[in-house]
């Protein structure tokens, strides 16, 4: 958990620290998580269409009506043909017994379903082979390139073959250190981050610490 | 139950329901008074123009009543028993008025989209059910094929051999005070024989054949599932049950006979100030399967514990419980699996919802008697509890006489997981929309077994008793 201690994080001028998960979400923010949790007994399409319907009418009030099944069902269909989702699927558990590459897929079905106004994703191709990696990346430049903002973490390059940035940020030591285009991610992917831990010693060791830290609680 | 059948699309078991008509009798008006004693259970037999021999076990069984103490375990029983109405004729409810009905029960009838009509007689005010389902069709169609469908009372004076053949076999009198007292009061339920080799495709229900005395207190249902068989009842509604009557107390006895299969399901959804208290019995023989579906969401305390008795080889029982206590409310379900005989297999799935200070419990015994080689049996029992006020216990009894055999229990108590709920909330879902759907998620392993009118209502229920607003 972290504690915010200053500072604000603004979605088209509006200020989301404050408000709940809900009330962001509502706001337009999505975010794919890495692993996502599970939610037992909850069928996926179930779960979808009623994110969809509060996400397309965010002042609906619990007990309301749902988004007609038709529709709701049509536009699915749609999009899970183009992720390469078979139909069965929506009726699966939240994240149940799901493989990674299913999960990546889900999350970004959700994405593809909810149309936020600023996607975060988080590792969206870690874990992946080859062609998922390939059908993520094309999947994401489908339903998310320039429909939305999109803040991609990764560690490879192959999400942005189809999603080249428009701004590159580098982390070091829990602190952004450098920001550049496209260049920049072209040349991390390259040369690795020697020129950046070079660059930056105070965050590169404060990397370091951090790292430590972090064998000593997982001993 | 309480969806009209009539309104039912698509789906064409169900839609063949729809030609069949529904028709209710008349009786004359009988007084009881309150209080419990011979004269009473005399008058009740003679009512019912009851063979001699039905009345002496009334008779008998009034005695064991009296004899036997109260249970010193489960829930609090408060009953003055010499208080209540322990008969209570249709045209005797008409006497309330639907002012009188509780506005909790009304509401709910609202928000569950209880046609009017219905609304009435769930809540006692109205004797009769009128209704666009058919019954008559229904009757016809199934003793053409030699299938008995009628009330208990109707059974004893209309195929008595039948009746005394099994009636009281399964739970006898003695079996425990609450069996005694239905055995001496009883009145209504259903009585269902299915010949060898009969399979009925749809669902059985008790609505087909419903008038107010069913609904009553003191049912006992007797069903014979002949060789071969297969056959699927189901009892009660998710619509909030009214009764002044506090006191509820059924016999429910099932025979399933070599290679047939029943599935009983219940969903009960009584009144806050009722006593529901429910001896459910099923022998199964050779090859033989009993599913128990059970669903407990109302009443004030529940105590009862469905049973399957699998005393040939091959035989099956599967049990499926959950219950849903609120504030006021005790839940102390649970079910009961006796492998008399070797290669048999059982399992138990039980979840239980505690919220706003209610207490669930589950109470079950797995009992593998000497002999039982082979014995495979599985209990899983999962509580959520939704707050801390609110109460979940397990009471689980084991008892194995038996080396050859392989028995496991499961159990977990949880809260709903923070992170679940973020996880939804995160996609737009409000904390209570989140917290609803997680719980529905939670009994989604029984609501998947219903017939899909109950599911839907099932999960609605479930989503205004999170609001707290259930009367």
């Amino acid at each position: 958990m972290y504690e915010i201690t200053q500072g604000a994080i603004e979605l088209n001028g509006r200020d989301l620290v404050e408000l709940s998960a809900d009330a962001r979400a509502r706001a337009g923010l999505f975010m794919a998580f890495q692993r996502p949790v599970a939610i037992p007994g909850v069928k996926l399409a179930d779960f979808l269409r009623h994110a969809t319907t509060n996400m397309r009418h965010p002042d609906r009030k619990e007990g309301e009506e749902l988004l007609p099944m038709r529709e709701f069902r049509r536009e699915l269909k749609a999009k899970m043909e183009h992720l390469r989702m078979d139909m069965e699927f929506a009726r699966r558990y939240v994240n149940e017994g799901f493989s990674g590459g299913e999960m990546k897929r889900a999350e970004i079905l959700q994405l593809a379903m909810l149309q936020p106004k600023f996607a975060i994703l988080d590792e969206t191709d870690s874990g992946l082979d080859a062609d998922a990696v390939r059908l993520a990346s094309e999947s994401i430049a489908e339903f998310g390139r320039e429909k939305m903002g999109l803040l991609i973490i990764t560690h490879h390059d192959k999400l942005l073959e189809h999603n080249p940035p428009e701004y590159t940020h580098v982390m070091l030591g829990g602190r952004i250190v450098e920001t550049g285009g496209v260049e920049l991610a072209h040349e991390l992917h390259r040369q690795g981050y020697d020129r950046i831990r070079k660059t930056y010693p105070e965050a590169d060791a404060r990397n370091r610490a951090m790292a430590d830290h972090e064998t000593l609680l997982s001993v | 139950m309480a969806t009209d059948v009539a309104t039912l699309s698509s789906n064409d078991q169900i839609g063949e329901i729809n030609k069949y008509d529904f028709r209710t009798e008349s009786e004359a008006v009988f007084k009881a008074r309150r209080g419990l004693d011979s004269e009473i259970v005399r008058q009740i037999s003679e009512m019912k123009n009851e063979p001699p021999w039905m009345l002496d076990f009334r008779l008998k069984s009034l005695e064991i009543f009296q004899s036997k103490p109260m249970p010193s375990w489960g829930g609090k029983i408060n009953i003055n028993f010499q208080d209540i109405y322990y008969y209570l004729k249709p045209t005797d409810s008409q006497g309330r008025s639907w002012d009188e009905v509780p506005q909790a029960i009304k509401d709910t009838f609202e928000k569950l989209g209880i046609p009017e009509a219905e609304r009435k007689f769930l809540a006692g005010v109205k004797a009769q059910f009128e209704s666009e389902v058919v019954y008559g069709s229904l009757k016809e169609d199934l003793s053409a094929k030699g299938v008995i469908f009628t009330d208990t009372d109707s059974a004893v004076r209309e195929y008595p051999d039948l009746v005394r053949q099994y009636f009281s076999t399964i739970i006898p009198p003695e079996d425990n005070k609450f069996a005694a007292l239905n055995s001496a009061v009883w009145s209504g339920g259903s009585f269902i024989y299915v010949p060898p080799g009969v399979k009925i495709e749809f669902p059985l229900q008790a609505y087909f054949r419903i008038n107010a005395e069913s609904m009553g207190q003191f049912e006992r249902t007797l069903i014979i599932v002949d060789e071969g068989a297969e056959i699927h009842y189901v009892e009660g509604c998710t619509a909030p049950m009214y009764s002044t009557e506090s006191l509820h107390s059924a016999v429910v006895e099932i025979i399933v006979k070599r290679g047939a299969r029943c599935r009983y399901t219940t969903i009960q959804n009584w009144a806050n100030n009722i006593y529901n208290l429910v001896t459910k019995r099923a022998v199964a023989y050779r090859d033989a399967t009993m599913e128990w579906v059970d669903g407990n969401l109302g009443s004030h305390l529940t105590m009862k514990y469905p049973a399957v008795y699998m005393m040939e080889p091959g035989a099956r029982g599967e049990i499926l419980s959950i219950a849903f206590a609120g504030a006021g409310q005790h839940q102390d379900a649970g079910a009961k699996l006796v492998h008399g005989a070797p290669h048999t297999t059982g399992q138990i799935i039980s979840k239980s919802i505690s919220k706003n200070g209610g207490r669930s419990s589950y109470r079950g015994l797995v009992k593998v008697e000497q002999g039982a080689k082979n014995t495979k049996c599985k209990v899983v029992c999962d509580a959520l509890i939704l707050d801390s006020k609110s109460r979940s216990d397990t009471y689980p009894y084991i008892e194995i006489a038996e080396q050859d055999v392989s028995v496991g229990h499961e159990a977990s108590v949880s809260r709903i997981g923070e992170e679940q709920l973020f996880y939804l909330m995160s996609r737009g879902l409000s904390e209570s929309e989140a917290s609803t759907m997680i719980v529905n998620g939670f009994i989604e392993p029984l609501v998947k077994e219903l017939p899909m009118e109950y599911a839907v209502e099932m999960n609605r229920l479930i989503q205004l008793q999170m609001e707290g607003t259930v009367g």
